[in-house]
């Protein structure tokens, strides 16, 4: 095949890898999130529910740096 | 507490501004740019052709010129063109020949004819575009200012918040003095929740004058997103389009930069306290890039955060529909089927979440942009 086609397709993989690292990226930092809001739940169970929300809200935003790498890797596939 | 008539007027005027702006941003050109992607197109033994999950994906997450229901019933969507040349054209999408997912045409004018492209179009076209040809068959450039399926849901939106909120606060009017019942009783709490947990800690006292656009906000979000998760009205994608969500990005760009005083200004330019080398080269380039680059975050977690959701309900669906449609091993194709429609559902549920969840957030950043541009000397 020509090297383009070859390369074209290469670049379209990559796109998967891409998201891939993205996702591990989301995997790890809300990852780290639960695991500490879980152990300052554990130390003070009674503000258990703030901890709960906070904890909500900046997993939302770890996202959202996370799905950066996802619309970069949709934008390239498609 | 209740509601007074500066919060109700407030809020009917800054719906009608968002309304306004936002219906012009929304002809989004995002049709599901080059469709075809890695699926060959071949004919089984049976002579249907095979499920394409990429193409079927894009098509629902892209806008369109018309509301497709099931199989072939299609609700028509005005569509409004300017062709170079010959002027402002207006009608139905129903106007266009064609059945299925092919490309669609009609004649324009004596001679010329408009294509509109389907889910295989030709090189360098993208399906849902509209393209004008005169009668030689050179190009006419168009400008489409249709009412696609979003504006048509942006606009559904408007209106069930205008009669949302017009109804709860009548019936303050007529009950003054007493707890509210029914629809403002229902509303109440998240309204109260936004003034005193999101706004007035991150605002300050200066909070009610911000108070409307950030209602406003909220509730549009919310609402977008939960009208792009009803299944079988046509799969609307409001939020997920980057024509909208720009917009509402460059709203809270335009208060927080024009409501920005002495100190947010001072702060960003010349910070009081470092060292001048520092501050030139590196802190103030930072924060103006900054400037720019938390709107535009703003954007782009709402978009991403909508569309990454219907893209993985859609591929669940999808799955049912790879494993059941080529007819061997009946045994997988049910057993995929009832797995992936079970994680289906889970995943809408977490979508649920999504959407009040990207709302909360989007409204909880305007309100810490705007407290962070009226803040006051503190040393």
């Amino acid at each position: 095949m020509e090297l383009l086609t070859i390369l074209l397709e290469i670049g379209q993989g990559l796109a998967a890898v891409g998201a891939g690292a993205a996702a591990i990226g989301a995997g790890i930092g809300v990852g780290r999130i639960g695991g500490s809001a879980l152990e300052a739940m554990a130390r003070q169970p009674e503000i258990a529910g703030e901890i709960r929300s906070n904890m909500i809200v900046a997993a939302a935003l770890v996202e959202g740096v996370a799905l950066f790498g996802v619309i970069v890797s949709l934008l390239v596939a498609l | 507490m209740m509601l007074g008539g500066f919060t109700q007027r407030s809020l009917q005027s800054g719906l009608l501004l968002v309304g306004l702006i936002l219906t012009f941003s929304v002809h989004s050109q995002e049709h599901g740019d080059h469709g075809h992607g890695a699926s060959h197109h071949h004919h089984d033994d049976h002579g249907h052709e095979p499920f394409e999950a990429g193409s079927f994906i894009t098509n629902h997450i892209a806008d369109a010129h018309d509301i497709h229901l099931f199989g072939d019933v299609h609700i028509p969507l005005p569509i409004i063109l300017h062709v170079e040349g010959m002027g402002w054209k207006f009608f139905m999408s129903s106007a266009f020949e064609g059945h299925g997912h092919g490309d669609k045409k009609m004649k324009l004018g004596k001679t010329g004819k408009l294509v509109l492209w389907g889910e295989h179009p030709e090189e360098g076209r993208n399906p849902g575009e509209i393209t004008a040809f005169d009668g030689r068959g050179t190009e006419l450039e168009v400008f489409d200012a249709s009412i696609t399926k979003s504006v048509f849901g942006l606009f559904l939106v408007l209106t069930l918040m205008l009669l949302l909120f017009r109804s709860a606060a009548k019936s303050y009017e007529r009950r003054p003095g007493q707890a509210p019942t029914g629809l403002a009783n229902f509303l109440e709490p998240l309204i109260i929740f936004l003034r005193d947990d999101v706004a007035r800690p991150s605002i300050g006292k200066e909070a009610d004058r911000f108070m409307p656009f950030l209602l406003t906000i909220f509730f549009f979000i919310l609402f977008s997103n939960l009208l792009g998760l009803v299944p079988f009205i046509g799969g609307f994608n409001i939020t997920g389009t980057l024509g909208v969500t720009i917009v509402l990005a460059t709203l809270v760009f335009l208060i927080t930069n024009f409501s920005g005083n002495k100190h947010y200004w001072g702060h960003i330019l010349w910070m009081p306290g470092v060292p001048v080398p520092i501050k030139v080269l590196i802190l103030t380039p930072i924060e103006i890039i900054s400037v720019f680059m938390k709107p535009l975050v703003l954007m782009i977690r709402l978009t991403a955060n909508i569309t990454a959701g219907h893209i993985i309900i859609l591929a669940f669906t999808s799955l049912v529909f790879i494993f059941g449609k080529s007819g061997e091993a009946p045994v997988a194709g049910v057993g995929i089927g009832i797995f992936s429609t079970a994680f289906m559902i889970f995943m809408y549920f977490l979508e649920l979440l999504v959407a009040f969840l990207q709302a909360y957030v989007f409204t909880l950043l305007a309100a810490l942009y705007f407290g962070d541009a009226r803040q006051e000397a503190h040393h």
